[in-house]
């Protein structure tokens, strides 16, 4: 998302005192990142200094101690989207995850074909790795979305032809939630012989996935969005039906079978098993409860805001994922309204860009709406109280910005705020 | 991003918000910026027809924390000037009162345009209420 992560001071200036059962400032930004879970510290913490061995050492026990790990959570992220352990290699987090699926697959199929096929609404680590590859002669289809954030898949079938290499579709988007129809995707892709890449950054630990049952060749995963640590991820590669193999973009020592040189973040990985682990036992029972709270801030909130809009389908989204346009309000002051509250806006000043979410954009969403959107992302560790107040939080500053809000008072008169001619003079 | 004291305290507690009658022959409206761009400023003046000062001034914004504080700002400084004087207020002086950063300078540059956009206004009435206008009907 071209969205920054708005991180409340610790000098709140918030006339709330913490209100019973919350404590402040309250974190609701797990699609940014998520807060590493107790019992993954708890299994990371001995590779730090009594289990420090480089699992490339052979030839002693403090090696082996540390491939041990790695071998096991090697075993527990192929488990948990189907794979088998030869079939994952690990990265640095998922941005590496991508540029070494999509420039790998680029420079191994060179002569087989140049074309890649994407969606606008791609992580910008797909997309401006795509976007690097078409100054290297490659050329790059960014397929559309429909409203709902969808892909056509019949877009899809008219976008492929005989070179053809890659499609890389995000499994959930990191802004709405919404996910794609990835089965059917990998299907196409499988029938044309087209390898398919998907970002599951979002999507691993949340919604249960199979790597054949889905037809998916290639997959990011990141250890910090499923309550692992930062700076560790891994890609998934498939080795039979079809044998996919990749290029490395960065050469060393032959780590990971070639594909990845360098020595291995050995506690990372272990944490990131750990959180696959979790996830895996967890996930029906978690993702329950991440919708039901979901449901509820979205109830809470809709039910006493007019001119509230969801951003995405609603149909088909993560469980912890709202994404609300609140017209008349602009992104930025309601989260400077909100400041006991951490969320993201698809607001331009939250970006360094000044451009609004390129995201909601694609969806058909005005400029002004998608100024006017927010980002809630329910975790693990959110509580119902924590929901009821920020709803109640949300709703009141939403009116009293609207109050302050000039488009709202014109629109409350009659005027159709399309019409107008908004020229910087009087009118 | 972090905020001044001053803007948040413009946030928290707008001066002037409110809206006057902009039909009034007395009461100057601008309205600045485009939602598209994620702002829009409406500052609205009235004036002593004898004095030329600004009596009062109200003003409703779209945008974020710096866009209200630099707007809420312009409302406390035109205030009890003449309409010459309020014209001399520049988007630098603003920026330096609430130590905007860079990236929010056009919040500021927007606040100015409002004033002279309500100005602007405000003379216009004035000249089609003149006695010759009047006569020329």
């Amino acid at each position: 998302m071209s969205t920054d992560v708005k991180i409340p001071q610790a000098s709140t200036q918030a006339h709330h005192s913490d209100p019973k059962g919350v404590k402040l400032p309250i974190y609701m930004d797990n699609h940014a990142t998520t807060p590493m879970d107790p019992r993954v510290l708890e299994e990371i913490l001995p590779y730090f200094m009594e289990k420090f061995g480089n699992s490339a050492s052979r030839n002693h026990s403090f090696g082996w101690a540390a491939e041990e790990g790695v071998e096991t959570a090697r075993e527990r992220i192929a488990k948990l989207v189907g794979a088998t352990t030869k079939e994952i290699i690990f990265t640095s987090g998922a941005t590496e995850s991508d540029n070494l699926a999509i420039k790998g697959v680029a420079e191994m199929y060179r002569e087989k074909g140049n074309h890649i096929i994407t969606a606008v609404t791609e992580h910008k680590a797909v997309l401006d790795t795509c976007k690097r590859l078409e100054k290297y002669g490659y050329r790059v289809t960014y397929m559309p979305v429909q409203k709902d954030g969808l892909i056509d898949l019949d877009d899809l079938k008219r976008a492929m032809d005989d070179k053809t290499i890659l499609v890389t579709i995000m499994a959930a988007n990191n802004e709405i939630g919404v996910l794609q129809p990835v089965a059917e995707i990998g299907k196409l892709c499988h029938e044309r012989g087209v390898i398919f890449h998907t970002d599951a950054t979002q999507y691993v630990g949340k919604v249960p996935m199979d790597v054949n049952k889905q037809n998916i060749d290639l997959a990011s995963i990141s250890g910090h969005k499923m309550y692992g640590p930062k700076g560790v991820g891994a890609l998934y590669v498939r080795r039979k039906n079809p044998r996919v193999q990749i290029s490395a973009i960065i050469d060393g020592g032959g780590h990971e079978r070639g594909m990845r040189s360098g020595t291995l973040n050995v506690p990372g990985i272990v944490g990131l098993g750990k959180a696959c682990a979790l996830a895996q036992e967890e996930m029906p029972k978690e993702s329950c409860t991440l919708a039901g709270l979901r449901n509820r801030l979205r109830d809470r909130i809709m039910n006493r805001l007019d001119e509230a809009y969801i951003n995405g389908s609603t149909e088909h989204r993560l469980p912890g994922n709202l994404n609300i346009s609140f017209a008349y309000v602009e992104g930025e002051s309601l989260l400077m309204g909100i400041n006991d509250i951490a969320v993201s806006s698809g607001s331009a000043c939250t970006s360094a860009t000044l451009e609004p979410s390129y995201v909601l954009k694609a969806l058909g969403t005005g400029d002004d709406l998608a100024h006017s959107s927010i980002r809630f992302g329910i975790g693990r560790f959110n509580t119902e109280a924590e929901v009821d107040y920020v709803a109640d939080r949300v709703i009141e500053t939403v009116e009293r910005l609207r109050e302050l809000s000039p488009l709202y008072e014109m629109a409350k008169e009659g005027i159709n705020l399309k019409d107008v001619k908004w020229a910087g003079e009087a009118h | 991003m972090s905020y001044s004291d001053k803007v948040i305290d413009h946030y928290n507690h707008p001066r002037n918000v409110g809206s006057m009658d902009k039909a009034s022959t007395d009461v100057g409206t601008g309205l600045v910026g485009a939602p598209e761009c994620g702002d829009v400023m409406k500052l609205q003046i009235k004036v002593n027809r004898e004095t030329n000062v600004i009596e009062d001034a109200k003003f409703k914004t779209f945008g974020c924390g710096s866009a209200i504080a630099s707007s809420s700002l312009a409302t406390e400084w035109v205030k009890g000037k003449t309409v010459d004087e309020a014209l001399a207020i520049k988007n630098m002086d603003i920026v330096k009162e609430l130590s905007l950063p860079p990236v929010k300078i056009h919040c500021s540059v927007l606040a100015e345009d409002a004033i002279r956009a309500a100005i602007g206004d405000w003379k216009k009435k004035q000249e089609a209420t003149t006695p010759v206008a009047a006569e020329a009907k």
